[in-house]
């Protein structure tokens, strides 16, 4: 679990702290403030995903046999996976939400804290089915290197984690609006720093739909799973 | 003596390739049963069948006179197994592993903590149930699996090559176990190894499966005589031919090798 914060927190200081004076003198005010839940995000869906990953792994040479041979139904498996997978990934969310804090990100409003988490959360839920989705599809472990560097790396840089999103050539913006994880972000930002593109709502529903949508998908996947 | 497994006319096609070709085979209850064949043969394939793993594209199973396909939950309460690789949580202690069987396959709690209990002394590892997995031998591993394998009585115990890569005392033990686990509670054995000797030793009936086919069954002695030969070995060349099998590396060893050469965990 600390090798995996070394990326967030190295994102955050160099970017946060390089790219600071820049973004402030472009009158876009305090770019930690922008960054922190972007890198939160960040944290969230890199977790996520590679637990949702290690079933290809755990298929062939771990426990989840034993799970496969077992008279449990598949989707029971499957939802307790996922909500394993989602729970670690939101405690890694939340730990750089406190490293953030330390090094200078201050939350906008109590209140909010507690639809801030459910974003995180509904983040993690996502990007757990995702991964068991994908997973239940693939037999190798080589694939996982292509879903990481042309899947899961545009999601997040093109996800407004990093950049706004408003003043995007309209080609990219495009590609950021078919992002769910834009919407994750968006919401982050809504409930942490009060500056929402997309408005809370619409970053709502279309995170739950999404989530909802990604679990059934999930489930059937990992349903038809031969070992 | 009824027949606890019925395979007839088993069939699996990868695509154009069958892997089991019309495979037919029976097991009397009660009896330790060697599933020998070179690689590539289809023995992983049908164990897979067997187990509710793998859909067949046709013929028919029956495993305690049900369909696996059909009434797979059922099929799965009446077996246990050993895969060839571990599948025990290295996270978790031997007895949580333990624990999380019976709850996976609905042991009654009372039953599960004696049963676990008796188990772990049978294996020799009641002075471990508290340690971590991932600090155990393979040997130790293996007889955590065949522990726990049985832990919710079932009739049939599968084991794929039980023995690989251990030291001859746990290879001792661990078929000692097994034949005495035979004697005492009933549960028929079903087996597959490419030890050829100890398959002489233990197995009551040995079934030989080469290109997707049973080529013959018997006991060890009858093969040997049929073969006019001295050794159970003898006769399984004999009847599968000296040539090398060479295949492409199936995609299991390939990522058996990665792990080997980069332990994941």
């Amino acid at each position: 679990m600390i090798g995996s914060l070394g990326q967030p927190i190295l994102f955050l200081i160099a970017l946060g702290f390089g790219f600071g004076p820049i973004y402030q003198k472009a009158g876009g005010g305090s770019y930690i403030q922008f960054l922190a839940p972007g890198i939160i995000a960040m944290s969230i869906i890199f977790t996520a995903i590679f637990s949702g990953i290690e079933i290809i792994w755990d298929r062939k040479f771990g426990f989840l046999k034993e799970t496969l041979v077992a008279p449990v139904p598949r989707l029971e498996i499957m939802i307790g996976r996922t909500l394993g997978g989602a729970t670690v990934a939101t405690i890694q969310g939340l730990i750089v939400f406190c490293l953030a804090m330390i090094v200078g990100f201050r939350p906008v409003s109590l209140i909010l804290l507690m639809p801030a988490f459910l974003f995180v959360f509904f983040i993690a839920l996502l990007f757990t089915a995702l991964g068991t989705a994908i997973a239940s599809v693939l037999e190798d472990m080589q694939g996982f290197q292509l879903i990481m560097n042309f899947l899961v790396m545009p999601l997040f840089f093109l996800s407004g984690a990093l950049f706004p999103l408003s003043s995007l050539p309209a080609g990219i913006k495009i590609i950021s609006y078919l992002d769910p994880l834009s919407y994750g972000v968006d919401g982050l930002r809504g409930t942490l720093v009060n500056g929402t593109h997309f408005g809370l709502g619409v970053d709502f529903l279309i995170l739950g739909i999404l989530t909802l949508l990604l679990l059934a998908l999930g489930s059937f996947l990992f349903s038809r799973i031969e070992a | 003596m009824s027949n606890i497994i019925e395979v007839k006319n088993l069939v699996k096609k990868f695509g154009d390739f069958a892997a089991v070709d019309g495979a037919s085979f029976s097991v009397q209850q009660g009896k330790i049963f060697g599933f020998l064949g070179p690689n590539g043969a289809g023995k992983t394939t049908i164990i897979r069948i067997l187990t509710t793993l793998l859909k067949r594209t046709g013929g028919e199973v029956l495993i305690d006179g049900k369909d696996p396909q059909i009434e797979a939950n059922a099929v799965r309460h009446s077996f246990g197994i050993v895969f060839q690789d571990a599948s025990l949580d290295d996270e978790l202690t031997a007895k949580e592993n333990m624990d999380f069987h019976g709850i996976l396959f609905k042991v009654p709690k009372k039953i599960r903590r004696e049963r676990t209990d008796q188990l772990l002394k049978y294996v020799e590892l009641w002075d471990r149930k508290d340690d971590l997995v991932k600090n155990f031998s393979g040997g130790m591993k293996r007889r955590l699996e065949i522990a726990r394998g049985i832990l919710h009585h079932p009739k049939i115990f599968f084991l794929d090559e039980p023995t690989l890569g251990l030291d001859p005392q746990t290879r001792n033990h661990i078929w000692n176990y097994i034949k005495n686990l035979n004697k005492l509670e009933g549960i028929t054995v079903f087996f597959t190894t490419h030890y050829m000797d100890e398959a002489s030793r233990v197995a009551d009936e040995i079934a030989i499966i080469d290109n997707g086919k049973i080529i013959k069954q018997g006991g060890p002695e009858e093969l040997k005589k049929i073969t006019m030969t001295n050794s159970l070995e003898d006769a399984f060349l004999s009847l599968t031919g000296k040539t090398l099998r060479d295949e492409d590396a199936s995609l299991s060893e390939r990522m058996r090798d990665r792990f080997r050469r980069r332990p994941h965990r």
